[in-house]
């Protein structure tokens, strides 16, 4: 195990893998010369050269289909898309071209391809470069989206998206970049598809993804040490396949739950996960499920109006104590929180 | 020419490879003659060449225009669903730029595809069978006429979103690129696909990174009912390689032979590194698919369709040149549709897909958790399962 950054994770499981597999190859905007907007490619064209490291230029479009194209024909590119805004100048070649490919055609061609890109908010970007799309993806069959919340989780599930057949979008989160958390030495990739209990619990079902589902822990961890609630929480990891009976199982025991995401609440990817526990544990619930989201406005640029559009610690905790009042659980009057 | 027989149809295809590689040399020889009316003073043994190839190739486009009229009948009976665009008065221009790739070359191409994937070699039956939706087709019915694809036969497909195919055949190239290999990529379009971004974007990268890849306009003159005037502010659609640096040329595509020329010199030159746009003019001669009945053309327009019309002219030539007579073409037409009524015959006959297989092609490896839900079912099964 070392401690290091989500950002350190993903960068060092890109060369590992490169080092690993000469069909690996990084395509994008800045991401060589400049070593990334991010400085997730940090050190890897003069590493590998510019045959595996390609500077693209700004045609979203463009580059992630020839990356499609090149992985038709063997190669494992990863693309990394700036942000998950700009994802849309290439969403015809994702949705029409990469989830399609291997299905459409009969399953002659696969299309063994990784889509890096970060979504966000809160950092003042503003309307077109805050948003939270990654709904578009998990929404299309023949997609995989995974999202993960931790250092670890980014390092397993990076080598599983790159060792893929299948074409995975892989959601980074601008806010998660500089978190920091233990990282196993050895390779293990993780089952896309499956959603991890990050802290067991029995009063309540706290769900998220990415960002979420780094926050969803970090409160649970709060209340459980300052309201002594057993708050059990769920990282979906993998938005496409969602695993839909570690929810479900989850809700059948804690009879609640209240769902994190910070993508707008409409349609959202919490709708589905309203809808599931709906399905699949509608006589178990005792209260209403619960949903968080972003407020349903283009993203403001003035810090008081963004940070009232997005979902807060404080707006988290009391949807949880609003559902447990909803299911009548006794806890302490002197939370500092009311 | 000999009436061909039954036999010898239906060994077209394979007689096509033989013939091309063979006329290698004779172009090289002949490149200073006119477009459709070679000289017969080159000598004798370039001059059998050239007829046996005219002969071929009138045997080729015949078969591709009585497939596709073939397609049409069908497509009225309900035999074939969904859009049905056809080669109809471009089969000189699929068979002459075909004849000039490698079987080891690869193709992208819009959904106007199917002559192109007949003269890739690819089974008629197993293409009859794909327009029909049936599991002999050749992607076993989950594409349709839009979406053809082979691997064997290095067709990459068959895509139906206007410019889709041109980023993935230039990625198809770099990966060509990255394994140095000595294979290259034609990628065919229509004129209307220059306007989109993917065209623009696709010729810049492949000129900055020098991919082997010939990008073909079939320019028809028409976007669906949009003429090139009304939609491409360059109406000379090859000059837009200038922007790219790239060069480029137009060739008639009506003249088989001139397309084989100008599309040898286009895949010699990408073979080499520098990637080429070749325009190729040729006549949609009937609808933008088989439902359209064009009515945005005039009659006088449609009346100047016949000269136009490829087969005619090449038809002319073989008989002026004395290669064949009226009734050695006859003949030919004559096995050409009894091979065509097998065909059709074929794909009828090929089972429709089994529903239980609905699911074996989302995606390639296997997936934890993936949904395998029919429409009415619910989420989760009696044991709690997740569907
Ligand atoms: C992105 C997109 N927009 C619109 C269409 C509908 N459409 C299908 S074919 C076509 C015309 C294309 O014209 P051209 O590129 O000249 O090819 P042609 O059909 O003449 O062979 C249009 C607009 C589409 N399939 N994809
Ligand atoms: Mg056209």
């Amino acid at each position: 195990m070392t401690l290091m950054s989500y950002r350190q994770a993903i960068h060092d499981t890109l060369r590992s893998e490169m080092l690993r597999d000469e069909n690996v190859m990084l395509l994008g905007e800045e991401i060589g010369v400049f070593e990334g907007s991010y400085k997730i490619t940090a050190g890897l064209l003069a590493e590998f050269g510019d045959k595996r490291v390609r500077d693209t230029p700004i045609a979203e479009e463009g580059f992630t289909g020839v990356a499609i194209g090149a992985a038709m024909l063997g190669l494992r590119p990863v693309v990394e898309i700036m942000t998950i805004n700009f994802s849309l100048i290439a969403i015809d070649q994702i949705v029409n071209h990469a989830a399609k490919i291997y299905g459409m055609f009969g399953g002659q061609a696969k299309v063994p391809l990784v889509i890096r890109t970060p979504g966000g908010g809160g950092q003042q970007l503003g309307a077109t470069h805050s948003q939270n799309i990654e709904l578009y993806y998990a929404f299309v069959p023949g997609l995989k989206v995974v999202a993960p919340s931790t250092p670890a989780d980014a390092k397993a599930l990076m080598l599983a998206a790159i060792r893929d057949d299948d074409p995975v979008l892989f959601l980074e989160n601008l806010a998660l970049y500089n978190t920091k958390g233990e990282v196993p030495a050895h390779d293990e990739p993780a089952v896309i598809g499956k959603a991890k209990i990050t802290r067991e619990g029995s009063h309540l079902t706290l769900i998220g993804y990415s960002r979420m589902a780094y926050v969803a822990k970090k409160i649970a961890d709060q209340l459980a040490d300052s309201e002594h609630l057993d708050i059990e929480v769920i990282d979906l990891c993998s938005l496409r396949p969602l695993d839909r009976e570690t929810i479900v199982n989850s809700v059948k025991k804690t009879h609640a739950a209240v769902m994190l995401e910070d993508d707008w609440l409409t349609y959202g990817i919490g709708a589905e996960i309203a809808a599931t526990i709906s399905d699949g544990a509608f006589d178990y619930l005792d209260a209403p499920v619960r949903r968080v989201a972003m407020a349903e406005v283009p993203m403001p640029y003035a810090k008081s109006l963004e940070s009232a559009a997005m979902p807060s610690e404080h707006d988290v905790i009391q949807a949880i104590y609003q559902t447990l009042d909803a299911i009548g659980h006794r806890r302490s009057k002197t939370s500092p929180h009311d | 020419m000999p009436a061909a027989s039954h036999r010898e149809d239906a060994d077209l295809t394979t007689a096509k490879r033989t013939t091309t590689s063979s006329v290698a040399s004779t172009t090289k020889s002949t490149t200073t003659r006119s477009k459709s009316t070679p000289k017969k003073t080159k000598g004798a043994e370039a001059t059998t060449q050239l007829d046996s190839q005219l002969l071929d190739f009138y045997r080729e486009m015949l078969f591709i225009r009585r497939f596709e009229e073939r397609c049409a009948r069908s497509y009225t009976q309900a035999l074939i669903g969904g859009y049905c665009h056809l080669n109809l008065g471009e089969e000189a221009a699929v068979v002459g730029l075909m004849s000039a790739l490698e079987p080891t070359d690869y193709l992208f191409t819009n959904y106007r595809e199917h002559g192109y994937a007949i003269a890739r070699n690819i089974d008629p039956k197993a293409i009859m069978a794909e327009l029909y939706g049936r599991v002999d087709g050749v992607s076993k019915g989950w594409g349709g006429s839009m979406h053809l694809f082979d691997l064997d036969h290095r067709l990459l497909g068959g895509y139906g979103i206007v410019g889709g195919q041109l980023p993935l055949a230039t990625g198809a190239a770099l990966a060509i690129d990255y394994h140095r290999q000595s294979e290259v990529v034609m990628c065919t379009m229509g004129d209307g696909t220059t306007n989109i971004g993917a065209f623009h974007e696709s010729l810049n990268i492949a000129q900055l990174w020098k991919l082997p890849i010939v990008y073909v306009i079939i320019n028809n003159f028409l976007g669906m009912g949009t003429t090139v005037e009304r939609s491409s502010a360059e109406p000379h659609l090859y000059k837009r390689a200038a922007a790219y640096q790239m060069p480029s040329a137009v060739v008639d595509g009506t003249d088989a032979v001139a397309v084989l020329e100008a599309a040898r010199v286009a895949v010699a030159s990408a073979r080499s590194g520098q990637p080429y746009l070749l325009e190729v003019t040729c006549h949609r001669l009937r609808g933008h698919s088989v439902v359209d009945p064009a009515k945005y053309r005039s009659a006088q327009e449609v009346e100047e369709l016949t000269h136009f019309d490829p087969i005619q002219l090449l038809a002319d030539q073989l008989i002026s040149r004395q290669l064949s007579d009226a009734a050695s073409l006859e003949a030919l037409n004559t096995a050409v549709l009894a091979r065509i009524e097998e065909i059709a015959a074929f794909a009828e006959a090929s089972a429709h897909p089994d529903v239980s297989t609905l699911f074996d092609y989302t995606y390639a490896s296997p997936v934890v958790n993936d949904s395998r839900r029919l429409p009415g079912q619910a989420l989760f099964d009696e044991t709690g399962a997740a569907r």
